[in-house]
């Protein structure tokens, strides 16, 4: 065995693994556990996406694409950006990534220098801070929990500096399904251009949206395309997780440099998912419409639940996740996740796992089966009164 | 009333309670949507579905399908002879058809004996039948939405997401 102590990078041995990780480790071979956990839908992929991947298959479509990606799915992608008045050429604003995760690290990569600030609204997901820190520059955590969970203009501005280099925002949001409401964006638009910043918008959770609640691109707001990198992909709305197949949309300067990264990263995402991606985005709205009422429906069950045990949550607009506040309890997020799992069987992921401002929450999945939601509800309810007592 | 209505479509077991907190009403104007979805009749029944493959202690029941053209009768058209027909427990289902026949029954019986008899005494033997076709079922893969060959688990790994 290599026993150099240098045989590892140091900036890799300070990157610590996902903290949502370790709850799942807690989980292997007990099967009566129930996991609220997860972060991916509990439907599978809509089969007339499936049957169009067999197609490809079986017709020996199995070669690299274009490193852009399929000219026809940038084209049906430029059209469904349209629906959030979003304007992309399909030929160079547009770029098809291995799931949108690709595409925040190679965002991050493709503008930020050693030094530079990049602002975090948190709680958020947990990819951000550590591609950011991979990057040399500076995470700024910036709070949103004392403001709805969502990042406002006034707040953030005071938080800008000339080192700021962009804003990273995501709406609907993951963990804590809220969104910034479209007068605020349109304040942070004001921000973004008055700074000279960039915003990485990831808009991943954008077609689940609930009750009266519209999804809003910030990058919809006048002259705001040349300050916006748009982030989404098929994993949630389409119940693809496992394709691995997202894009982004940004100017073209900036999508021709992130574009050599990407060749040389991972040349192209795979085919067939790409041919399912074009296939979902012509014939898949249906399903998703089904699958979006199914969540909000559990959404609503879950919520309930929370209120009638005295945890306060603040609703959630969009994605299928909850972040209600067990400050109550008296535990940290960390002790309250690791007790629930150890002695009531349910696995809930701690806020603090998703930045400091998420300590004193946990997040639950509710894309999953009604009865499963019911009983991990009762036995949360039972968890909480006994830490009360 | 429509998404109560789908909710029990999917699972005429939810409690009143859950169906109240899944749309967002009160107990009560739930139990008072479904008691008026029931008095106008739009919900007829809640039954069980079953899995015939997997029912133990049962005889194994044969079902086919048959396709009778008929001659309709002047002022009642198809009606009054699907009347009749409808009538017999043995039918199960029964619809009017566009294409190469008119009526399609499906029957479901003991024994082939059983069904092929019920179609030669009774079905061919009605005024106005002119033609019978019988097609037996030899496996049942998907009814009325629901999959009857496959388990649905959810096989999600928990990741990093």
């Amino acid at each position: 065995m290599n026993t150099r102590k240098d045989r590892f990078s140091e900036k890799m041995l300070q990157t610590q693994p996902s903290p949502i990780r370790k709850f799942f480790d807690l989980c292997i071979g007990h099967d009566d556990i129930i996991s609220l956990g997860v972060g991916e839908p509990d439907f599978s992929t809509p089969w007339t996406i499936r049957e169009e991947a067999f197609y490809h298959l079986e017709k020996g479509h199995t070669s690299y694409t274009s490193n852009w990606g399929l000219l026809e799915l940038r084209e049906e992608i430029a059209k469904y950006l349209t629906k959030y008045n979003l304007d992309y050429n399909p030929t160079n604003e547009i770029l098809v990534t291995v799931g949108a995760s690709e595409g925040v690290d190679a965002v991050l990569r493709t503008i930020l220098n050693p030094g530079d600030e990049l602002i975090i609204c948190e709680p958020c997901y947990v990819s951000y801070q550590p591609l950011t820190t991979l990057c040399d520059a500076k995470v700024i955590h910036f709070d949103t929990s004392k403001t709805g969970f969502y990042p406002t203009a006034e707040e953030l501005e005071k938080v800008i500096t000339p080192k700021t280099k962009a804003i990273m925002l995501c709406s609907p949001s993951n963990p804590t399904g809220r969104m910034c409401p479209a007068d605020e964006l349109e304040k942070i638009a004001e921000l973004v251009k008055k700074h000279q910043i960039w915003c990485i918008s990831d808009e991943i959770y954008c077609e689940l949206v609930y009750d009266d609640n519209e999804h809003v691109s910030i990058g919809s707001f006048p002259g705001m395309k040349d300050y916006t990198i748009v982030l989404n992909g098929f994993s949630k709305a389409f119940a693809m997780t496992g394709w691995r197949i997202g894009f982004l949309a940004a100017p073209k300067e900036l999508v021709s440099e992130l574009h050599k990264l990407h060749q040389y990263n991972v040349i192209c995402a795979p085919i067939f998912s790409q041919y399912g991606a074009i296939e979902g985005l012509r014939n898949g709205w249906a399903e998703v419409e089904k699958m979006r009422v199914s969540y909000r429906q559990r959404r609503n069950l879950m919520y309930k639940a929370f209120n009638d045990m005295g945890l306060p949550v603040v609703e959630p607009q969009g994605a299928f996740y909850m972040f209600p506040d067990i400050r109550s309890t008296g535990l940290s997020s960390d002790d309250f996740a690791t007790q629930l799992i150890e002695k009531y069987k349910v696995a809930v992921v701690p806020g603090s796992a998703f930045g400091e401002a998420g300590e004193g929450f946990i997040r639950c999945c509710y894309a999953t089966d009604i009865n499963k939601i019911k009983t991990a509800m009762e036995n949360i309810a039972e968890f909480v009164k006994s830490c009360r007592k | 009333m429509e998404e109560i209505l789908d909710l029990l479509k999917q699972n005429a077991r939810l409690s009143t309670q859950d169906i109240a907190a899944m749309t967002k009403r009160t107990t009560e104007e739930v139990a008072a949507i479904i008691a008026k979805l029931e008095a106008d009749g739009v919900i007829l029944k809640y039954t069980a579905i079953v899995n015939p493959a997997k029912e133990v202690d049962v005889k194994e029941k044969v079902c086919a399908e048959i396709q009778l053209q008929v001659t309709p009768e002047r002022e009642h058209g198809f009606d009054a002879l699907a009347d009749k027909i409808y009538r017999f427990p043995q039918v199960r289902s029964l619809y009017l058809m566009s294409g190469g026949y008119d009526l399609k029954v499906m029957i479901e019986g003991e024994s082939l004996q059983e069904v092929a008899l019920f179609v030669s005494q009774k079905l061919s033997t009605l005024e106005g039948v002119r033609s019978t076709k019988t097609n037996f079922v030899l496996k049942t893969y998907k009814e009325n939405d629901i999959v009857y060959v496959e388990d649905e688990r959810d096989n999600r790994e928990g990741v990093t997401a």
